[in-house]
């Protein structure tokens, strides 16, 4: 077992001040990717801009394609990983949807490559600010599908979704979305690990009997119909129920190499131990959260703020558990759903149903904010926990969806 | 004669044809079917040290059953417009992979095949990307002139006049497929001037001519392209047996040129100017199949003269359709 191999001694070989595409990209060279497909759509290509001067500057040896459209860009990293090259590529916003044809059957081929999703309002009318529909498009088609807070943990999340995506047991692709401009292109303090640690930590990717290759002839996607499909899907399902089980392996034995770095895999808690109400959301918001969060608690209101980082698997039972603690939750969402039940958005909905077997249930209440990019201020998070408050006495809410920043 | 520069290992009369198969029984084509006689015949050339991949299309659905595959070389479905990008996925892992010592460093040809659909319409951007790289990897584009796995539908690539299930005779419009066939090998060989290699041929006339082509795709190094002319009993509405005729009146009519493209040198392998009869009528192509019999004398006339103008008039007759400068 890994974590059981002798400690090494430097982990970090550097800190550098990094944006979440450069993080990331320092990420993908740690990996020893070997095929890297390109196109340009903001915000995600900074990624791309600095892979290709890392691979100028020959700090990694890979294969580097500017490809002609998204739909080549995530056919070639399917194809490429398919014969067991380790990929990576990415996308933002429209450009994600218009190769989403390949999107899907890079699921259903079960190949781990990784995709940056560097999360962007989908056109029409063009907008380069951040909304989670985009990486949300993936999410029924057994993707894994992370969301990442900070430069730092952008990087470590490479890592550990390639560990998760190539394993064995999983083999799914895996979409690290990070919030547009937010976190693709803000500037934190990161710790770059030594190849040695990420060698430690990350296995060489091995597809074994699956791989395209002249020692292996074996036919990959035939057409099945009715006699087979249903079996394959049920292949992709259990892929996705074992995945829970795998990624919590994984922040053991990340944790093992790299020091406790991370407490819970799936989500991240701030101020939660004694609270009462608590908001919950995906991405960067948690930083203006977290701050109305501190005010709030200096004025005595017992709040806090759940960040999720998994959002497939979604991991139903642990936040069940965390969540039963409190009486209100406020699902933040960046994302909508139009004509959904009660017209919520996107993760309202998921956490709601995971919430609905308990008996006692936290009051619900949802909160569409951010959307193309709009700031969201610590007021308007006040305002949401006010709002999160309100809904444990007030189950008659005339809006049980707030659109918050919103000119009404 | 350029032909001369690549170094291959050519198949010099039909009894040298190599004798193992590589594309075997599980498939259910219909009878007669020309494209998969062009699978057979690329595959046997290329040989077992060949990763493949195939478009959406009737080479896919009719082709490769799950648990009956035809294919005794590891062969993978692609999307119907990602014959390019699938071609550029495979050769690109493993280069890399052998050059970082992750596997063994040796030749192994990646072949992606598309139908006229996938290849010439939906695909095109993709092969072109495919082109411009500097990867060992070959395309081959079986054309059937309509989208046949949908029940036969006209494509950029179907012939004028053909009847389709999408292009249908009617009382009003007698003629619905009025585009002319789209010259997908002459436009990428324009296009792509560090390409070192396009061709077009038919599997099974003039003999050979076509596994000698794709033996030099694989020689030459680098992206190639190779466009067949496949006739499709279901799609043409002509009897099984035949596919073979017809493909070669459609050659000898001047209606499919068959060319190389050698590092920018035109190489006619069959030009249908010099032989002892000449170009032979193009309606002696078109009589032969249902899908014309809507056609009335004046359509005939029009496809002729469209045809004659391509070996007449146009600067690089059949594949450049630029008539020189105006004076
Ligand atoms: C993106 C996409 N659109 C449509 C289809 C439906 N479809 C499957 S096969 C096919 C026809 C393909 O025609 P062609 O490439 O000429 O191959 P052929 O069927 O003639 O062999 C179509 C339209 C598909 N599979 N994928
Ligand atoms: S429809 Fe045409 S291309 Fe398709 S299998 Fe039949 S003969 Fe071949
Ligand atoms: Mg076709």
């Amino acid at each position: 077992m890994i974590a059981e191999e002798p400690k090494i001694k430097n982990v970090y070989e550097r800190e550098d001040l990094l944006t979440g595409c450069q993080a990331v990209s320092q990420a993908v060279r740690l990996a020893d990717v070997d095929v890297i497909a390109a196109y340009p759509i903001r915000p995600y290509t900074e990624v791309m801009d600095a892979l290709s001067k890392i691979i100028a500057d020959g700090e990694l040896d890979a294969e580097y394609i500017i490809a002609d459209s998204e739909h080549s860009q995530f056919e070639i990293v399917k194809h490429a990983s398919s014969v067991n090259a380790r990929a990576f590529a990415g996308s933002s916003g429209t450009g994600w949807c218009y190769g989403f044809e390949a999107l899907v059957v890079t699921a259903t081929d079960r190949l781990p490559v990784l995709f940056l999703v560097g999360n962007r309002a989908l056109d029409d009318p063009g907008a380069f600010g951040v909304e989670h529909n985009d990486a949300m498009a993936v999410r029924d088609m057994g993707w894994l599908l992370a969301w990442v807070t900070t430069p730092q943990e952008a990087l470590e999340h490479v890592l550990i979704g390639y560990r998760v995506a190539e394993d064995k047991r999983v083999r799914m692709p895996m979409a690290l979305a990070m919030d547009g401009a937010f976190l693709t292109h803000s500037q934190h303090m990161v710790k770059i690990p030594t190849r040695e640690a990420v060698r430690q930590f990350l296995p060489p990717y091995d597809l074994g009997d699956g791989r395209l290759h002249p020692d292996n002839p074996i036919s990959i996607a035939p057409q099945v119909n009715e006699d087979w499909v249903m079996e394959l899907r049920r292949q992709n399902w259990d892929a996705a129920r074992r995945a829970r089980g795998v990624i919590k392996e994984a922040y053991g034995e990340f944790n093992a190499v790299f020091g406790e770095r991370y407490s819970t895999p799936f989500f991240t808690e701030f101020m939660t131990d004694d609270a009462d109400t608590v908001l919950i959301g995906l991405g960067t918001v948690c930083a203006p959260g977290r701050t109305a969060c501190r005010r709030l608690r200096e004025k005595g209101e017992k709040v806090g703020f759940v960040s999720l980082r998994w959002f497939r698997p979604f991991p139903t039972i642990e936040l069940r558990e965390s969540l039963k603690r409190f009486k209100a939750v406020g699902v933040v969402d960046r994302d909508f759903a139009h004509g959904s039940p009660d017209d919520g958005g996107i993760l309202m909905h998921e956490v709601r149903s995971a919430l609905y077997p308990l008996k006692n249930r936290p009051a619900i209440t949802n909160i569409i904010t951010g959307l193309g990019g709009r700031d969201v201020s610590i007021d308007d998070c006040i305002r949401m926990y006010e709002i999160a408050q309100k809904s444990k006495t007030d189950d008659k809410l005339d809006n049980f969806v707030t659109w918050i920043g919103v000119r009404e | 004669m350029a032909t001369e520069t690549i170094v291959y290992d050519k198949i010099k009369g039909v009894h040298k044809i190599p004798l193992e198969e590589f594309y075997t029984s599980g498939h259910r084509t219909c009878q007669g079917c020309e494209s998969a006689t062009t699978m057979r015949a690329f595959i046997k050339v290329a040989g077992p040290r060949t990763v493949v991949t195939g478009s959406t299309g009737c080479m896919y659905v009719a082709n490769t059953s799950y648990m009956t595959t035809p294919w005794i070389v590891p062969w993978m479905h692609t999307q119907l417009g990602a014959a390019g990008s699938s071609a550029i996925g495979m050769a690109a892992g493993l280069r890399a992979l052998k050059r970082k010592g992750k596997i063994k460093d040796e030749p192994i040809n990646a072949i992606a095949f598309c139908g006229d659909l996938g290849g010439g319409d939906m695909g095109l951007s993709g092969i072109s990307g495919a082109l411009q790289t500097d990867y060992d990897l070959l395309i081959i584009m079986y054309d059937n002139e309509s989208a046949a796995n949908t029940d036969i539908q006209a494509t950029g690539l179907s012939t004028y006049g053909a009847q389709t299930t999408f292009t249908p005779p009617g009382s009003k419009h007698r003629i619905m497929q009025r585009r002319w066939k789209k010259n997908v090998a002459g436009m990428l060989a324009v296009g792509h001037p560090t390409c070192k290699y396009v061709a077009t041929a038919c599997a099974t006339f003039p003999p050979m001519d076509y596994m000698n082509k794709v033996r030099k795709a694989l020689a030459v190094g680098g992206p190639t392209f190779i466009h067949t002319y496949d006739p499709c009993p279901k799609g043409w509405d002509f009897h099984p047996r035949y596919s073979h005729e017809i493909g070669e009146f459609g050659i000898k009519s001047g209606l499919y040129p068959l060319f190389e493209v050698i590092e920018g040198q035109v190489v006619y392998s069959y030009d249908c100017r010099k032989t002892a009869k000449g170009r032979i009528p193009v309606k002696e192509f078109l009589v032969a199949q249902g899908r014309f019999a809507h056609l009335i004398p004046e359509d005939i006339d029009y496809i002729q003269k469209r045809v004659d103008e391509m070996w007449e008039e146009w600067e690089i007759p059949g594949v450049a359709p630029i008539k020189g400068i105006l004076k």
